[in-house]
């Protein structure tokens, strides 16, 4: 296939293509989120409002305004329709729109997520590419343990395990809590590593054994004979060849993990009482603050389906024998 | 939503003259799985033997008290005794692990084997809620889910079945795809055999090898999901003995009483290591195409 760039007007077109296509599966994930609120027992006034005690007058008016009367389709159409224009409804313990709420309580969440990831990049590409280049040494052997043990060990089990360590029996690092880097970066620094860590640790597991089986693969193949056989420094060979190739199974795995790390924020925020949109899903939980559940995780999913689509963009783009279909 | 595509994976039967288990055996890491699994197995078999105490019993003289002769691995904030409730847990742990991954692989193998068999627009309609529900993480969907319905162990087991169906559904779907274009599928129906006899009697026993690697893999996947949420307050109520239910309790007093912590930590993780070595030999016995994306 040959080999082309694209014009950015083909990058947008293609986007749009593939964001049109994801329309279905949007449409069917808020079904899923609208339905699984109604399917709390009770009113779904005092599901929605915390509202016992309402006088009769007040229950009836939003009854009407929210179309509770109305068939449940249609109920579901104007939430939907609400939800698309960014009114996700009121936080009945925080006294606020929902979205304000999640607004206030995402970048903690993606702070810990990216530096995760960071994190596990870090760690989990030269860990990987050492396992790999050194096959079956004692170096490849701790890789392995590293990975399976970071896969098996829960997250809530490795953190509070880091916060015994290292902040309860060294005292090096602080135990809990969060502080935003611009109030004080290296304070905020500090309160990241461990729970980043715990965080990246699962992921680190899985990309290390990725990076490792892929480029055993590419190592067996033709065109490393080939390079190797033209006398290419073993170095060229590696870097600027096997791992090239290496790396592309390897970012898509990452990208489709980011679904799994969002998941993942909301026992590591429980943890270190991390104050992100995963706590705040289980603080509103246990509050019965339903709107704030609704809110989250209907945020959450299309986060993670807009990064996949992202991801799948960018890995199209960057791989020439990849036409834009 | 892009997700790994699953390979259709058939054929990867072991070979005749030799048994499963001994090809597993020959396998460094499948050979420790295989043994801390059947130490998990056999402690939730045989745990009420070998525990001295009853796990819910409270004994506030004992509270606290490290490890000893008496409580091997200590007593947790009620005086319970920690090595007794270990065993309880391996209980609930293989439980929830069995039920959930029965559950969630029966009705993905119905979902898929219908979506790959049928085709056409009931293959759309499925795969497209399948894909919505994989979009959701596992774990705040099964924690929403159990939230909104009654707490208590079955809720737990539906909840991680159901966030699982899309995974086993998928596998099933692309091994039926490959399946049924092959030359047996269509002398067998040109014999007169009829469809649903044919992907029973047939095209199920050739896609067991991929669905064998999924359910081990998911069941040790299973286990932590339950071990989350209890640890988040959301799973099996107390007292009963959950690893998650204990290590939420104990962290609270971790750092007077660590052991309150590290002997269900310790459970966990070898549990999950063990299933997952045992799911990574089965995968490279059974099936070595899935190695990267599982």
């Amino acid at each position: 296939m040959d080999t082309m760039t694209w014009e950015p007007s083909q990058v947008l077109a293609y986007l749009i293509r593939r964001s049109l296509t994801l329309l279905p599966i949007m449409l069917l994930m808020s079904i899923i989120v609208f339905a699984l609120i109604r399917m709390v027992p009770g009113d779904p006034i005092d599901v929605m409002y915390g509202s016992e005690g309402m006088d009769q007058i007040r229950r009836e008016a939003l009854t009407q305004e929210l179309g509770l009367d109305q068939p449940i389709f249609i109920q579901y159409g104007r939430w939907l329709w609400r939800a698309v224009r960014g009114d996700l409804g009121n936080s009945y313990r925080a006294g606020m729109p929902v979205l304000r709420l999640i607004g206030q309580r995402l970048p903690a969440t993606l702070l810990l997520s990216f530096a995760a990831l960071f994190l596990s990049l870090l760690i989990a590409l030269p860990l990987g590419l050492l396992a790999a280049v050194k096959r079956n040494s004692g170096a490849d052997i701790g890789a392995m343990i590293f990975a399976i043990l970071g896969i098996s060990m829960p997250n809530f089990w490795s953190g509070i395990l880091f916060v015994l360590v290292f902040a309860v029996w060294l005292g090096w690092l602080p135990s809990i809590g969060y502080v935003s880097p611009f109030q004080d970066f290296f304070k905020s620094l500090r309160h990241l590593i461990l729970p980043a860590i715990t965080l990246g640790w699962s992921l680190a597991g899985t990309t290390t054994r990725l990076a490792r089986s892929s480029l055993l693969e590419e190592l067996g193949k033709d065109y490393v004979r080939t390079a190797r056989g033209k006398g290419l420094r073993e170095r060229t060979v590696l870097l600027t060849h096997a791992l090239r190739n290496a790396l592309i199974p390897t970012v898509t795995m990452i990208g489709l993990q980011l679904g799994f790390l969002l998941g993942g924020t909301v026992v590591v925020e429980t943890v270190f009482a991390w104050p992100g949109v995963g706590l705040l899903v289980v603080d509103s939980i246990f509050a019965r603050d339903y709107p704030v559940v609704q809110g989250v995780v209907l945020v959450i999913a299309v986060l993670v389906v807009a990064i996949n689509l992202l991801v799948d963009v960018i890995y199209t783009v960057l791989d020439p024998r990849i036409r834009l279909g | 939503m892009t997700t790994p595509p699953p390979v259709p994976l058939t054929d990867r039967r072991p070979r005749k003259g030799r048994s499963l288990g001994a090809r597993l055996w020959r396998n460094p890491m499948a050979r420790i799985g295989m043994i801390i699994s059947a130490v998990v197995v056999l402690a939730a078999i045989f745990g009420p033997l070998l525990a001295a105490y009853d796990p819910v019993a409270i004994k506030l003289a004992d509270r606290f008290q490290g490890p000893s002769r008496i409580h091997l691995m200590g007593a947790d904030h009620l005086g319970r005794d920690i090595f007794t409730r270990v065993l309880y847990g391996a209980r609930i742990s293989l439980q929830v692990g069995i039920v959930s991954v029965a559950l969630g692989t029966l009705i993905g193998l119905i979902l898929g084997a219908l979506a790959g068999y049928v085709g056409g627009r009931a293959d759309t309609v499925i795969m497209a809620v399948m894909d919505a529900i994989y979009a959701f993480p596992a774990i705040l969907l099964a924690l929403v889910l159990v939230a909104v319905f009654k707490p208590g162990l079955a809720t737990v087991m539906t909840a991680i079945a159901i966030v699982r169906i899309p995974i086993f559904a998928r596998t099933v779907r692309a091994s039926v795809l490959a399946e049924r274009e092959k030359e047996y599928v269509a002398a067998s129906r040109s014999v007169g055999q009829r469809e649903v006899l044919l992907l029973a009697k047939h095209i199920l026993p050739n896609i067991m090898a991929p669905l064998i690697v999924v359910t081990t893999t998911y069941f040790a996947t299973a286990i932590v999901v339950e071990a989350s949420l209890s640890f988040l307050g959301l799973g099996v109520p107390p007292p009963a003995a959950s690893w998650g239910t204990m290590l939420n309790d104990g962290r609270k007093f971790m750092e007077s009483a660590p052991h309150t912590v590290i002997f269900p930590g310790i459970a966990i993780s070898l549990t999950v290591l063990g299933f997952n070595l045992l799911g990574d030999g089965l995968r490279d016995v059974l099936d070595p195409r899935l190695k990267n994306l599982l």
